[in-house]
């Protein structure tokens, strides 16, 4: 037997049954059960009341991806003597597995992630309330003008739910960006303006635009040295 | 009859005992008292000039026509790149560096022809003075446990036939006569054996789980996407050695029952790239890749696939990844690699080095190779000397030499008569020890517990001149530009942390740095995706710890205390000291000194970019540097 919440007040007592692919899991010193094949995030967000999970690049119609980070929780797989960090969009529920959404750790660490993304896109509404809700004031950090957090559920959402590959992330590091084939802004034939990315986007960094294609967004020299490396290049081409 | 002649052009070895008919025959052909020229052909050497060497070799036997009685042979690297070019006459093995084509006419007229030594060159103690003849007597091999990487100096690297007859491919006949699968793991278990990539696994446990994972198709990955900073071990042994990373691939795939292998290296390596290829094609042709592999009914191909350059592809899941044609990403290992790798399927994937491990352990049996290391780790290991050292170069030595021997006695110390600072080693993902330490064991546990790893093996020694913020710095700067940018903790606090550094080595750090810097290692270490983000901060924390008055320094001072940081220097010279000789004139760049003759010059700061080109060519002392 076991007890299992329904939402935040009310408990039922299950019994597993046999020949179910069922786990028994404990979120946050709570009991519940779940069934296999899926990830913490999806098991916990499917019970109400219980754990405190953020997620920005996750989305129900695209696989888990595990870029943004803050659905970082603590999981133990040996009854609570060793807890590791894992991403809570990614790790597949087992059998005895202690969950822990929201210690100070978790707190700290999520806090360290917002500040980091806030510096990047200081505009962002989103990224506004996590910040208010993990207390990060302002970043410690040079602020940047972006809005794009680079989670990737455009590009995902294109390929995965419609088949195309309009846009893709191109560069690496803070390089990184969204961009159509051949490291383009403006889209080619191959987006049909189904309008999935911007739909998916968590951060309204892609929006429809007038022609009824979305319009990507641009990177907006954030950084002083992306700057920099720019004047350089056109110093070197003039 | 025809199938007779057929099968014996096909040189292809059927059973164990036509390999074992083979190896003597090889040998049988072998004429031991023939003189044999080994020349280096390692790409440290090759880069010293080691082709012309050869060229001048071949064109002097032939113009004394000495075909018949000397033999030549471009081997691999033999380690001591140092001295490069490298020449050793077998079977003496006489020992001659920094060889130059015009040397090579001496070298057959007087030991060849006439068995005299060439004293000049002779490889001569640094400290003493005294001359070494004999290449196992000179200093940098002596202390060393040459168990993988031996061989490098004895064998042509494109003739297979030189490594059947020192004995390769038996430990796979071994395998496929006489051992069940569980038996080779159990072996590898018992061996101790440990990955050599950085990670330090288990190899025997990697190698269970992959034979337990129950799938159609399993593969066999031989990763040789070195990319660490100053590490080249990988490349010299696929260079060097390339048939004794296959031997182990196959023993590897017999034991798990894969049927396909794939080789992940550089394309930066073309020399390892090429001799991999040549050294499958070999293997194929004799029976010993292929189908029905020594006629034991096993079949293992092996495909080489070339890496585009990305540092984060020597991470095993995007290594996997660009290997299935996408892009070069980690993702998350909750599901091990060993269970659901390349296209889902079990992967064993391992380290160049650890491949070529496997041979040794089946031959040799793993009591005998767990006698060699500590407690926790077993067997030797490759480490690339580099940096502020006498004897640069690859050593091999067994686990749980102390950094102290390994400098020292092997390296031959600091240069110049500088004092030691720190030792950098497992590359980017590692950290920096200071001299205190330096008594320490060399092991997995051991290195973890300083706050550095083992990683791949590399080890850059750094002398008194050395600015430890800028250190961390380098490291930062590279990971920086070898992120993926797929998880923000790594994209964006790597960034932050390079920032952070670079104001910090400008004078323009805050007090509060030092507290950011460490709360973004505890993001990177505790949230990022994959191993590279994960580590990436202990170059930082390495070296907060053990050098952070260094960061205070540079912040509240505004001084760099080794002289490094250009932004935190002056030059200016000392009218007490200057002569008035005008070199220091003469050599800069932006005639920021000016002076007559045998006056004192002086030094227009704000002309100055502080090349140090000043500092350099006085003979008086009289440039001071603050």
């Amino acid at each position: 037997m076991a007890k299992v919440w329904i939402d935040g007040e009310t408990t039922i007592e299950v019994e597993a049954a046999d020949g179910v692919n069922a786990f028994n899991l404990t979120v946050d010193d709570r009991q519940i059960i779940v069934s296999a094949g899926q990830t913490i995030l999806e098991a916990v967000q499917r019970v109400d009341g219980i754990g405190n999970i953020p997620a920005l690049c996750n989305h129900p119609a695209v696989k888990p991806y595990g870029a943004c980070r803050i659905c970082t929780v603590e999981v133990s797989e040996d009854g609570g003597n060793r807890f590791k960090f894992v991403a809570a969009c990614l790790y597949p529920v087992k059998e005895g597995l202690i969950v822990r959404t929201n210690t100070e750790k978790i707190r700290k660490l999520r806090k360290g992630i917002i500040e980091l993304m806030l510096a990047r896109c200081p505009n962002v509404k989103r990224i506004q309330e996590l910040a208010e809700e993990y207390g990060v004031d302002k970043p410690r950090f040079v602020l940047g003008d972006q809005d794009c957090i680079l989670c990737g559920l455009c590009v995902r959402a294109c390929q995965e739910i419609m088949g195309k590959s309009a846009i893709s992330l191109v560069n690496r590091g803070i390089y990184r960006e969204v961009a159509a084939p051949f490291y383009a802004y403006e889209l080619t034939e191959e987006c049909i303006g189904c309008g999935d990315c911007a739909f998916v986007c968590p951060t309204g960094a892609i929006e429809m635009g007038d022609d009824g294609r979305p319009v990507l967004p641009r990177v907006k020299i954030p950084y002083a040295e992306v700057e920099a490396m720019m004047k350089k290049e056109a110093a070197a081409t003039s | 009859m025809v199938e007779q002649v057929r099968k014996l052009l096909e040189k292809r070895v059927e059973s164990a005992a036509e390999l074992d008919n083979l190896r003597q025959s090889i040998l049988g052909k072998r004429d031991t008292s023939r003189t044999c020229i080994s020349v280096c052909g390692g790409t440290a050497c090759r880069a010293s000039g080691a082709e012309a060497v050869v060229d001048a070799f071949i064109d002097e036997i032939e113009r004394r026509e000495l075909q018949v009685q000397v033999e030549l042979k471009e081997t691999g690297c033999h380690g001591f790149c140092e001295r490069g070019p490298l020449v050793v006459i077998e079977p003496r093995k006489i020992f001659y560096q920094r060889v130059t084509p015009e040397d090579v006419g001496e070298i057959i007229g007087e030991t060849i022809v006439a068995g005299r030594v060439v004293e000049r060159l002779l490889y001569a103690d640094p400290v003493t003075g005294q001359k070494v003849t004999y290449e196992p007597d000179v200093p940098f091999y002596k202390k060393q446990t040459r168990n993988i990487f031996g061989a490098n100096g004895a064998i042509d690297p494109t003739n297979i036939e030189d490594y059947i007859a020192s004995g390769g491919y038996s430990a796979l006949s071994k395998v496929l006569t006489g051992m069940k699968p569980r038996e080779i793991i159990e072996e590898v278990k018992k061996s101790g054996l440990r990955g050599r990539g950085g990670g330090g696994f288990p190899t025997g446990r990697k190698w269970q789980s992959c034979l337990e994972a129950e799938a159609d198709i399993k593969y066999v990955i031989c990763n040789a996407d070195e990319g660490d900073p100053g590490a080249y071990q990988d490349r010299s042994l696929l260079e060097g050695n390339p048939h004794s990373v296959l031997e182990g691939m196959v023993i590897g795939a017999y034991a798990i029952g894969s049927n396909r292998g794939y080789i992940y290296v550089r394309n930066e390596y073309p020399l390892a790239v090429k001799h991999a290829r040549i050294a499958i094609e070999q293997a194929m042709d004799y029976g010993l890749l292929g189908e029905n592999i020594l006629g034991s009914g096993f079949d293992f191909t092996v495909t080489i696939n070339k890496g585009g350059g990305a540092f984060v592809c020597g991470e095993s899941s995007a290594l996997m990844a660009s290997l299935e044609g996408k892009i070069g990403e980690p993702k998350a290992k909750y599901i091990h690699m060993s269970e659901k790798g390349l296209w889902d399927s079990p992967s064993l994937l391992n380290n160049v080095k650890t491949w070529a491990n496997v041979p040794l352990i089946i031959n040799k049996g793993a009591d005998w190779y767990s006698k060699i290391g500590t407690a926790g780790s077993k067997g030797t290991m490759i480490f690339s000397l580099v940096g502020n050292i006498n004897n640069t170069g690859l050593v091999e030595v067994p686990m749980g030499i102390t950094l102290r021997e390994m400098i020292f006695d092997i390296g031959g110390g600091i240069p110049n008569g500088k004092k030691f600072k720190a030792v950098q080693t497992g590359g980017p993902s590692g950290g920096c020890i200071p001299e205190q330490y330096l008594d320490t064991p060399v092991d997995f546990d051991e290195l973890t517990k300083l706050g550095s790893m083992m990683g791949s093996g590399g080890m850059i020694v750094m002398d008194e001149d050395t600015c430890m913020v800028d250190v961390a710095k380098y490291f930062i700067e590279f990971l920086k530009g070898e992120s993926c940018g797929k998880c923000t903790p790594c994209r964006e606090g790597i960034n932050r942390m390079s920032e952070i550094l670079n104001a910090i080595t400008q004078g323009k750090g805050k007090p509060e740095d030092l507290e950011t810097l460490e709360d973004l290692a505890g993001i990177l270490s505790a949230g990022a995706l994959c191993a590279l983000g994960q580590t990436a901060a202990n170059p930082v924390m390495s070296t907060l710890k053990y050098f952070r008055d260094e960061y205070i320094t540079h912040i509240e001072q505004k001084k760099c205390p080794a002289g490094v940081c250009r932004e935190l220097i002056q030059y200016s010279i000392d009218p007490e000291q200057c002569v008035g000789c005008l070199r220091c004139l003469r050599s800069c760049p932006t005639g920021a000194i000016t002076g007559e003759k045998r006056e004192p010059h002086t030094l227009n700061q704000g002309l100055c970019i502080k090349c140090g080109a000043c500092y350099d060519v006085c003979k008086f002392n009289a440039v001071i540097r603050q």
